[in-house]
């Protein structure tokens, strides 16, 4: 082992009935260092941290910690943390019925009482050091969900570790919060801990890491440091191709469209989780909500979903004033709504790909009107194709599948029902590179068909290359909108951080 | 987020948590209707000796709740610690009259001194007990089965041993009986009675044992890492197990806790009523479900106390003393009106969790706006 | 392309598996132990009838209740995630009305039965909506919510008919308890074949079956799909609730009395056993009712299987603990990992034997 490693892993192999997830992977982490830990969907990262934290024992390979003689073999999170690995994971891994001190020390320590007075003055003190708004004695579950992550990252942080895991960390954080928390990643690599850096975001990658390891397909495709390899080739390598197709996709042709014919149009429409807004969509335009996480976008099209109870406004479909208060209502006036949250509100995990498939439909026809056998594995077929989704069969349950697969079948759902209208809030979120551009694709194949649609992203530049027109919010209001020449990355930003009035 | 606002959110008092709020709830509906018996019906409900019968009957639940409690806490149930109670007060009553009968084997009992025998029987209550704990928790913790499926057998099994034990009830000797229903005289806080003889009111020691139960379940779950575990592993298992949580460990340990629990219950059982018999306890681990969940324990798991489990008991006897005293004499009125306080503690339980995080919801909205403010 | 269906149609049917076994095993045991336990033979009822008797006969009629309330139960089991403890109770509840409007009315006719069947069906389906509600609307546990009606229905049951035990005779009311003039088979039966194919039409021709699934799986994306989770939830509920007036109106017509205290007496247990051993998650989500019944009927096999061992009755549970927990750890899925995993050691050690002998 070289003086710099804090940990190797070397010729990691681990497979699960029927996948190949990790082939003869190498890993090395540098005491000191940021490491970002980069790759597709189902390239193999959960894969490889699950066997370096134990919750997955690995079929063969070696994994060397410093300051012990020999490989060690790591059995269970218990003992990942003995060796001095310490993980953060994108779910909270915390309990809410506890209190924040109890969550930062309980399963550390081998003594038989609990010393509460001594627990939560050291909380207290690592939650001052650190930084964060929370209280020793509060409990976790009353903590918004960025605190309860920092309080993770304070407890991984506390216990004496050489290596800290951190699996997209800031997925559920603002930019505030992810700023916070790169500065307490640089504090944890002055003090010569290592940090494997899992995330989806690019930009951040070139922000806070010093190497990047790339896996694809369960395979390793090198160890680079950050500065060979800029962000464009980075990508490549991840996809394994050139980003062509990507580049070359052309925006839908916004300023043609007639804005008179609204497919959609509400007026002060408010929910229990949103403020009155105005806001139409004309007959194949492609428009986007904007803003930072919490900033209102995903609760305002939930408004127009009915997802959450809707508090009052007038909404007009096809210049006819309708009610919609509940999900129902939208969907029998011809709208679809892909939630964010896939895992949460999409997919319906144990029933097969085809059941999934026709649910929405099944749902507008009624209950009486059940589809046949042969007709729903009809139509699933037809849809696994159009959209390539990858299962063994439509009897498949489609937890089994990957997330971009996920999304498709979703996708799938809703472009059964011939939506005039289709919310799409965070569809590509958490899914490979490969699929997003699929995806983006069909979203502007879909609008020259002449379906209307609202495109939700987090990535700004995913949104300029589909959207016509940006409904920028801040604050749970609107705050701007931008259309044509206007739609920059810089002129959006600006008007996101205040300044575009 | 910069420093001012993180003191000012420091210095915010801190809210009541969830087990908090049930059991101040439990104790105050229990005093409050206590009293009201008292001012109404007045005569039994004012003498301290009302409270200690109601004591000395359910000292046995309070045990068993106490088990139950703290299954609960870890997410789980336990619907065998009824039929466990039986099954050794029955075998209790079997080693005190001398003769245990299991299929074709005999133990010999009668040529033991009393107090031995009085020993094994404890013994014999903590090793039934600790059996049925450690058999179940295997099941659940190890094999992962569903806690309600296994207990429920355990329940049937515990019953059906009872009638294999004996099919005839039996009643321990009366001198043995003398021994074990000592009762501890508390005179002052006895009552006069019409003739002007000063009545000490008695409690059991079941009572007693139950008590000190209840205070060593109350530090085990506040102040040990086991009972942290056990509402950690409830709160969420997955997060536990992530935490460094031995969670088939603790798993199992609530399991055994709770079958010893039931175990001593047997005994106490058997100390209050000298009597085995297949319909011993029956339906009592529903009771205990329901004290538990009067005291503010949920059955979802991480939330919960056995203070309040132990006023879950009172309350629930307290109830049905009222009942009988109230003049409803048919015997439906008993568990009817059991039925419909308990359907307005599971509401009112309801409509407080969901509106306290409806408010909590509220307030963080707040908070954000003020952040960016 | 056969060979993939016929695999895939045992993968999509392997929870069936544990209650086949059983029953498989039970009759296996039961011929080596009594080669005639299952003939079926035809004797004259005091009535003058031919009809059907033998083991096979009490154990198919013994389990009808359990296989009604079972039926009940896996809806609810699934669209709610828990059971219902009170469907015993329940079942008492609906007898006792059966016999209340029975014994109000003039005479007994077909007339009267029939509206004392839909009256006791009303009283039992508004019950299940009061368990239904506390569920649904107000998201208590379902077992905590039916343990109201666990503590007091019986004691409501006793109430209805004013702290009697009445009795009521009729040539109808037997015809409904054991044998319809001239027809060989238990009512009983046939009832649960009129139940099972009115759930069979009811999957058929309507989507509740996806719907019942939908919500017990992720109830928030059921109702981002446009299914009303609540309603779903309550409907379960009010038709386990029926289910309970007929193996109420069943258990009644049997013995010809309502007595409150011992009518399916701790048969909420059995018919949450028969869901779990029918293969079907406690959870709630997936099901198939089909596991239930078979189920069921194991369990019924079981203890007709120990009464004809001399088994004295009070002991029975006992002994059916013990192979209800046996089934049960056979199914549970760790058992299923370390059997599969053992078994592969042997086959590749085997393996490397056979290598190394060539």
């Amino acid at each position: 082992m070289q003086e710099d490693t804090v940990l190797t892993m070397r010729g990691i192999c681990k497979s699960f009935p029927g996948v190949r997830a990790l082939a003869n992977v190498d890993f090395t982490l540098r005491r000191g260092t940021i490491h970002a830990l980069m790759g597709e969907n189902g390239a193999g990262k959960s894969t490889l941290i699950k066997v370096l934290t134990g919750v997955y024992p690995m079929d063969e390979g070696e994994i060397r910690i410093d300051g012990i003689d020999g490989t060690i073999n790591i059995r269970s999170p218990q003992e990942a943390q003995n060796y001095g690995i310490s993980t953060v994971y994108q779910e909270i891994t915390l309990c809410p019925n506890l209190t924040v001190a109890e969550n930062m020390f309980i399963g550390r320590t081998q003594k038989k009482s609990v010393d509460w007075k001594t627990m939560e003055k050291r909380a207290g003190e690592l939650l001052e050091n650190l930084g964060i708004p929370a209280r020793p004695k509060q409990q976790l579950g009353s903590c918004s969900l960025a605190v309860q992550q920092m309080v993770a990252i304070a407890r991984a942080v506390d216990t004496d570790c050489k290596v800290l895991i951190l699996d997209e960390p800031t997925s559920s954080l603002d930019d505030n919060e992810v700023s916070m928390l790169f500065g307490l990643m640089r504090e944890l690599k002055t003090r010569g801990v290592g940090i494997i850096f899992v995330t989806h975001f690019l930009e951040q990658v070139y922000e806070v890491s010093d190497y990047i390891t790339v896996l694809r397909n369960g395979e390793l495709v090198g160890e680079f440091t950050v500065k060979d390899l800029p962000q464009v080739q980075l990508v490549a390598t991840m996809i394994g191709r050139d980003l062509d197709s990507l580049s070359s996709m052309k925006k839908g042709k916004a300023s043609a469209l007639p804005t008179d014919s609204s497919v959609y149009e509400a007026e002060g429409l408010s929910s229990t989780e949103s403020r009155p807004f105005d806001f139409h969509i004309a007959k194949g335009e492609v428009n986007g909500f904007t803003g930072l996480l919490g900033s209102g976008r995903s609760e305002s099209v939930r408004a127009i979903f009915g997802a959450d109870p809707v508090t009052g406004g007038k909404v007009k479909m096809n210049g006819k004033n309708v009610k919609i208060s509940k999900p129902l209502d939208a969907m029998k006036h011809g709208i679809g709504y892909l939630p964010e949250d896939r895992k949460r509100d999409g997919i319906i995990a144990d029933l097969s790909v085809r059941e999934n498939i026709i649910l929405a439909l099944q749902v507008i026809k009624g209950m009486t009107h059940p589809f046949s056998r042969a007709k729903a594995e009809a139509i699933a077929d037809e849809y696994i194709r159009t959209l390539a989704i990858k299962t063994a069969s439509s009897d498949t349950p489609i937890k089994s599948l990957s997330g971009g697969n996920q999304q498709k079948v979703i996708l799938a759902r809703w472009l059964l029902t011939h939506p005039q209208y289709l919310i799409l809030d965070e569809p590509t979120r958490g899914i490979d590179v490969g699929t997003k551009t699929e995806i983006q694709k069909l979203v502007l194949q879909l609008a020259e068909e002449g379906m209307s649609i609202t495109f939700i992203s987090s990535e700004i530049e995913e949104m300029l290359r589909t959207c016509s027109r940006l409904i920028v919010m801040r604050d749970r209001n609107i705050v701007g909108e931008l259309k044509d020449e206007e739609l920059t990355q810089e002129r959006v930003m600006h008007t996101i951080a205040g300044g575009g009035e | 987020m910069n420093k001012q606002q993180r003191e000012g959110a420091l210095r915010r008092r801190e809210p009541i948590s969830d087990t908090q709020l049930l059991l101040t709830i439990t104790i105050c509906i229990f005093i409050g209707m206590y009293v009201m018996a008292m001012l109404i019906w007045g005569g039994g409900f004012k003498k301290p000796q009302m409270l200690f019968d109601i004591l000395n009957d359910n000292a046995y639940l309070v045990i068993i709740s106490c088990g139950l409690t703290i299954v609960m806490i870890t997410g789980s149930i336990d619907i065998s610690v009824g039929g466990v109670t039986a099954f050794v007060a029955m075998v209790g009553v079997m080693i005190l009259n001398g003769k245990l009968s299991l299929f074709n084997g005999i133990i010999e009992t009668l040529s033991l001194p009393e107090s031995w025998r009085i020993v094994f029987a404890m013994l014999m209550s903590l090793l039934i007990g600790l059996a049925f704990g450690a058999v179940q928790g295997f099941l659940i913790a190890h094999l992962e089965i569903q806690p309600f499926i296994i207990t429920l057998a355990g329940m049937f099994f515990a019953r059906g041993m009872i009638t294999i034990v004996s099919v005839d009830p039996q009643k321990a000797p009366q001198d043995l009986m003398d021994i074990l229903q000592t009762r501890i005289s508390i005179p002052w806080l006895g009552s006069v009675n019409k003739k002007g003889v000063l009545i000490p009111a008695r409690m059991e020691i079941g009572v007693v044992i139950a008590v000190v139960v209840v205070v060593i379940i109350f530090i085990l779950l506040y102040k040990r890492r086991l009972g942290r575990c056990f509402y950690a592993v409830g709160g969420n298992r997955q997060s536990a197990l992530m935490l460094g949580v031995n969670v088939r460990k603790t798993r199992f340990l609530a399991h055994l806790l709770c079958g010893i629990l039931s175990g001593i219950a047997g005994f106490v059982f058997m100390m209050h009523t000298g009597a085995g018999n297949a319909t011993n306890a029956t339906a009592a681990e529903m009771n205990a479900i329901a004290s538990s969940i009067i005291g503010g324990t949920l059955l979802t798991g991480g939330v919960g106390n056995v203070i309040g489990t132990f006023f879950g008991v009172l309350t629930l006897s307290t109830i049905k003393s009222i009942v009988t005293t109230s003049g409803l004499r048919d015997p439906w009125w008993q568990s009817i009106t059991t039925g419909a306080m308990l359907c307005f503690f599971i509401l009112l339980q309801s409509v407080v969790l969901m509106r306290k995080n409806r408010g909590k919801n509220k307030k963080r909205k707040e908070d954000g706006k003020k952040d960016e403010a | 392309m056969k060979k993939t269906k016929t695999s895939q149609f045992f993968s999509n049917n392997s929870q069936l598996l544990i209650p086949l076994i059983a029953i498989l095993l039970l009759i296996v045991f039961n011929l080596i132990r009594d080669p005639e336990f299952f003939s079926v033979g035809i004797t004259t009822n005091n009535r003058g009838d031919a009809v059907l008797q033998g083991n096979l006969v009490s154990i198919l009629n013994g389990a009808s209740e359990l296989v009604i309330l079972s039926m009940g139960m896996t809806l609810v089991t699934a669209a709610s995630g828990g059971q219902d403890i009170s469907v015993g109770a329940l079942a008492a509840i609906a007898g006792s009305v059966f016999v209340k409007v029975l014994k109000g009315g003039p005479a007994i006719t077909g007339t009267s039965v029939f509206l004392a069947f839909l009256a006791c069906c009303v009283v039992a389906m508004i019950f299940g909506c009061f368990n239904g509600s506390l569920v649904a609307f107000f998201n208590i546990q379902p077992m905590i919510a039916t343990l109201i009606l666990f503590t007091c229905g019986r004691s409501i049951a006793y109430w209805i008919n004013g702290g009697a035990t009445p009795t009521i005779t009729s040539p109808i009311i037997s015809a409904i308890g054991s044998f319809i003039p001239g027809i060989p088979v238990p009512t009983p039966i046939l009832i649960v074949i009129v139940m099972g194919i009115l759930f069979a039409l009811l999957f058929r021709f309507t989507s509740l079956g996806l719907y019942i699934q939908s919500v017990g799986i992720n109830q928030g994306a059921a109702r981002l799909n446009g299914i009303n989770a609540v309603g779903i939830k309550l409907l379960s509920f009010i038709l386990l609730g029926a289910c309970c007036a007929v193996a109420g109106m069943i258990g009644v017509s049997r013995l010809g009395l309502i007595n409150h205290e011992t009518i399916l007496i701790n048969i909420e247990m059995d018919a949450i056993l028969a869901v779990a051993i029918g293969g079907n998650n406690l959870g709630g989500g997936k099901f198939k009712m089909l596991g239930s019944v078979l189920g069921a009927y194991a369990i019924q096999a079981l203890t007709i299987t120990l009464y004809a061992m001399k088994v004295p009755s009070t002991d029975v549970k006992a002994y059916k603990a013990v192979v209800i927990i046996i089934l049960v750890a056979l199914g549970s899925p760790v058992v299923k990992d370390t059997m599969s995993r053992f078994s592969k050691k042997i086959k590749s050690r085997s393996g490397t034997v056979g290598k190394e002998a060539a």
